[in-house]
């Protein structure tokens, strides 16, 4: 028996970004307060430089390595592309607001740079074992992030919440994987897709280790019923951990969504067709009801989290290319909406106090009539007003629904965002027809959050003017 | 002609461009804000008075058109175009828009910039929403036009903005969402965006009939039609002097122009079918909501309980189109109601936006719009009363006003169609003779009702202006209309002609 060397150019960005990350580590313990900076650099060189490596690996079809257990294809990189973004927005955005906390310490970036590295293990995984660890490196990675700030009651309770939580969620994948492996003898994705397609019906069995997986793979997406953590942790971590996990994570989940149930499971496609119906409905309900009562404005952001993933869901279950392509589009702009979102947030949080209720947004439009109106970008991009990218999202998701004869859904659909629309211009309400508090301060916050905050609501109405390249893009990453 | 100047383009944008610099002088030179907003109002209104000029009355087909492919996953292009139903609205809203710059000059202080520039956007996509010819690129203009609607109410408006806003935002997006549901339906089925498509593609009458209520909730909110019309009041009244005008004269008529684009040519059938409860509502609308306007004690609620009544004459005349055909079987004839209804809404626009500037005359006087906080106005204000007494009389439809044309026409329309239909819709002579007169009545004369009435002073240069620019084109219209019937007469015969085929 041979052994022959596997090829190691498809997976180079995640060993760059391993290597990197240990290397930022050792570097971190030999840095005082006063240079912490170069930790900050050196973590944006290396995405950027991740992003550069990715390009230049990519190739137009899958790639597969390391015995088929991952896979370097088109939709990966786009994916991965994104997500190297978001967390690029992340370190951006949170580097005033932990210095002002004494928080501004090497472990929030490597501990970024090891979940960015999960997420990138997650999107390219093409064998049910490496989409387990890509999974769990990300989880950790976020549990510890979210338990930094140890001072803090409120972190801490929703780091163990959302541990526990997510050790059952895991276990459950684990356990729907592992029925799976005993019913069709491989973990291997492709080979399991074969064996589904070539057996008669779907056996009990299958079905059964199904609902295991999609309760897994519906806990770390956020759906209704499996949304219980989402609030509280959303709500306790500090703002930029709150960032990190409500963004990029979702593009991770979608490839997730995508690997598991369409490349995997697609022949069970009218058994989980049906259970996601359920779920994606019920989470743009509560969603977007309960939504309404929150005073919290994290809190409010993540229950419209919940119902926005009801809506990527619905692109999921549409089950045709068109509807794969319309819930990666939702996702990718949904990220850029919820980055903007939680970075005003920063933008306006000060040493002591942290901006995260509505009423702290009292009169913005008098403190900053620009980022006011960026946050209007937001509000109504998420509510699906046209001229925000929001729109279009959701314009592609009903499109792929109608599309495969569930114009019911579709109305549905449109039912909730009017209900959510009511809590997006609520917050609008409070930025422009309230009178700022006395004594409020014009809103001051480093340059460079400024500017990067800027292009990312520029980003959501250019995106909404002239969506076509991004929907282009998408439409190139899933071919079938 | 294969270059010409994009001028549907330069409607749309212009403004909006103008709009972004006044925001940015705002910040700059505030000093200059009024006179640059009122220079980009100008142009764009000088802009648009070639597509007046160089209209060719002869066709039915789109003029001045500009298509370029936008989104091509899914088929949607930024296509412009104008025939003789949406052309006169576009002179409408520039022309509007220019009265509204002039009306805020000195009223507004708070925040100037941003209400000046919440109008210009407005109006560029209020011309993009009678020019666009791509359903998806209507339906992002149509939506879009919300936030800034949004804004001007919500943050320039009456003590309860944020009640009236808040509805009035909710039950627009409610009505369009299911639009929305119905256009990507359409879509599907014929792969284009394109309104032309729409209009030509077969539908079976389930599908027809759920088109057209889909299409309906969009519109019958907008025009607004009873009974989903209690956010007009509460948004008129509470809204800035500008965005009352806007309201009136431009936003209501988006929901007659899309029966006319969409619901009718669309869903030909179902809208045969449904003609009772088009031709139910708008009489409702016109008796009822006449009598309510009656009782008002609020002058802004009255007009806006009157502009109600007054749509429900366009819808009915709209519609009186398939109660003729099925009696007579015949098109002869049933043009006319359309035009009638098209001639009430150019109308209605010119003098509900007049109504509402006279209203805001008052109110920048005295702070109230109770009508028995005034009285005797006339022997302060003896220039405004005459204008005040025109517009009234225009109101109630007095013969050499505009707002005698459009109700005569369809009411002789309706003489057609049924006589009890008629009997209703004329009501309206005596019912708008009653709320217009009776208001003007307790407003202008009598004794001088109070000391702060008797402080009054007459209007500026500035309202004269305002109410006079107003004036023209209620007199002139309403004593030759025949210029803008021959604009509109092409698009209507056309339109009729499609919309008596079955398409089953």
């Amino acid at each position: 028996m041979n052994f022959t060397l596997p090829a190691f150019t498809p997976a180079v960005p995640e060993m760059f970004v391993l290597g990197m990350s240990c290397f930022i580590l050792l570097v971190d313990v030999f840095l005082n307060d006063r240079n912490r900076a170069v930790t900050w650099w050196l973590s944006l060189a290396t995405i950027a430089a991740t992003a550069w490596l990715t390009v230049a690996v990519a190739q137009g079809g899958g790639l597969l390595t390391f015995d088929n257990m991952f896979v370097n294809d088109r939709m990966g990189n786009v994916l991965k592309l994104f997500t190297y973004l978001t967390v690029a927005l992340v370190f951006l955005y949170s580097r005033d607001y932990l210095a002002e906390r004494n928080l501004f310490k090497g472990e929030f970036y490597v501990l970024g740079l090891f979940g960015m590295l999960g997420m990138m293990v997650m999107i390219s995984a093409h064998n049910f074992l490496t989409i387990y660890l890509g999974l769990e490196l990300l989880s950790l990675s976020l549990y510890a992030m979210i338990a930094l700030d140890r001072d803090s009651g409120v972190a801490s309770e929703s780091a163990m919440k959302y541990f526990v939580l997510g050790a059952i969620a895991s276990g459950t994948l684990l356990y729907g994987m592992s029925i799976l492996y005993g019913a069709t003898g491989t973990l291997d994705i492709t080979k399991l897709g074969v064996h589904i397609a070539e057996s008669p019906a779907a056996s009990i069995g299958l079905i059964f280790s199904l609902g295991f997986v999609i309760v897994g793979l519906c806990f770390k997406l956020g759906a209704v019923p499996f949304h219980m953590w989402l609030p509280d942790v959303y709500e306790g971590a500090s703002t930029p951990v709150t960032l990190y996990v409500g963004s990029a994570p979702k593009l991770a989940a979608f490839a997730l969504f995508m690997r598991l149930l369409v490349e995997g499971l697609g022949g069970l496609h009218d058994e989980w067709r049906t259970m996601l119906i359920v779920i994606s409905v019920l989470s743009m309900a509560i969603g977007s009801v309960v939504a309404i009562a929150q005073t919290n404005l994290k809190r409010m952001l993540a229950y419209s989290t919940i119902s926005h993933v009801g809506f990527i869901l619905l692109g999921i279950l549409a089950g045709t290319a068109a509807g794969y392509q319309s819930a990666m589009f939702y996702t990718v702009t949904y990220v850029i909406m919820a980055a903007a979102g939680f970075g005003m947030i920063i933008l306006l949080a000060r040493k002591g106090f942290e901006s995260d209720r509505i009423d702290d947004f009292k009169g913005l439009n008098e403190r900053s009539p620009w980022f006011a109106a960026v946050m209007l970008a937001v509000m109504f991009g998420m509510a699906g007003v046209p001229p925000f990218v929001g729109f279009f999202a959701k314009l592609y998701v009903l499109r792929a629904v109608i599309d495969a004869g569930m114009t019911w859904l579709a109305v549905v659909a449109v039912f909730f965002s009017i209900i959510s629309a009511y809590y997006y211009i609520r917050v609008v309400k409070i930025m422009y027809f309230d009178r700022a508090p006395e004594g409020a301060r014009p809103v001051e916050s480093g340059l460079d959050l400024r500017w990067v905050l800027s292009g990312n609501g520029l980003a959501i109405l250019l995106l909404g003017v002239l969506p076509g390249p991004l929907m282009a893009l998408c439409a190139r990453a899933i071919t079938f | 002609m294969t270059a010409h100047f994009p001028i549907l383009s330069v409607l749309l944008w212009l403004p909006i461009v103008g709009g972004l610099v006044v925001l940015a002088a705002g910040r700059v030179a505030p000093t200059s804000v009024r006179w640059l907003a009122l220079l980009f109002s100008l142009v764009t209104f000088a802009v648009s008075l070639p597509l007046w000029t160089q209209f060719d009355t002869s066709t039915a087909s789109m003029q001045f058109v500009e298509n370029i492919p936008w989104i091509s996953t899914f088929n949607v292009h930024y296509a412009l175009g104008v025939d003789g139903i949406a052309m006169p609205l576009i002179l409408l809203t520039t022309f509007m828009t220019v009265l509204v710059v002039i009306a805020g000059w000195e009223v507004i202080q708070y925040k100037l910039a941003q209400y000046m520039a919440a109008f210009l956007i407005m109006e560029g996509l209020m011309d993009g929403v009678f020019s666009a010819t791509d359903g998806l690129l209507f339906y992002v203009l149509w939506e879009a036009m919300l936030i800034p609607m949004f804004i001007i109410i919500g943050v320039w408006g009456g003590p309860r903005r944020v009640y009236a806003t808040i509805k009035f935002f909710l039950y627009t997006f409610l009505g369009s969402v299911f639009m929305l549901v119905a256009i990507i339906y359409m879509y599907v089925q014929s792969g284009s965006f394109d309104i032309q498509t729409f209009q030509q593609m077969p539908l079976g009458m389930t599908a027809q009939i759920l088109i057209f209520v889909a299409f309906l909730l969009a519109f019958a909110v907008k025009v607004p039609m009873w009974p989903v019309h209690t956010w007009l009041p509460d948004a008129h009244v509470e809204a800035p002097t500008g965005g009352s005008v806007i309201l009136a004269a431009i936003l209501l008529k988006m929901g007659a122009y899309g029966f006319l684009r969409f619901s009718m040519p669309i869903a030909p059938d179902a809208s045969q079918s449904l003609t009772w409860l088009i031709v139910a509502l708008s009489l409702i609308a016109i008796i009822y909501i006449g009598f309510v306007a009656i009782v008002q004690a609020d002058m802004k609620k009255l007009v806006a309980y009157s502009s109600v009544a007054h749509m429900g004459f366009v819808t009915l005349g709209f519609f009186l189109l398939f109660m003729i055909f099925g009696k007579t079987a015949s098109v002869s004839g049933t043009a006319m109601g359309v035009e009638g209804g098209m001639i009430q809404m150019i109308s209605h626009g010119f003098i509900s936006g007049a109504m509402f500037l006279c209203v805001g005359v008052l109110y920048d006087r005295l702070h109230t719009r109770e009508i028995k906080a005034y009285g005797g106005v006339i022997n302060m204000m003896p220039a405004f009363a005459f204008f005040f007494v025109l517009f009234a009389m225009a109101n109630c439809g007095l013969p050499g006003t505009s707002g005698f044309v459009g109700e005569w026409l369809v009411i002789l329309t309706a003489m057609k169609a049924n006589f009890w239909i008629a009997f209703g819709a004329a009501f309206t002579l005596f019912l708008g003779a009653a709320y217009s007169l009776w208001l003007v009545k307790r407003v202008l004369y009598g004794p001088v009702g109070n000391d702060h009435v008797a402080d009054m002073k007459d209007i500026s240069k500035r309202e004269f202006l305002i109410l006079g620019l107003c004036a023209i084109p209620v007199i002139v219209f309403g004593i030759w209309p025949a210029p803008l019937l021959d604009v509109m007469h092409a698009s209507v015969m056309n339109l009729v002609h499609h919309v008596v085929q079955s398409k089953l």
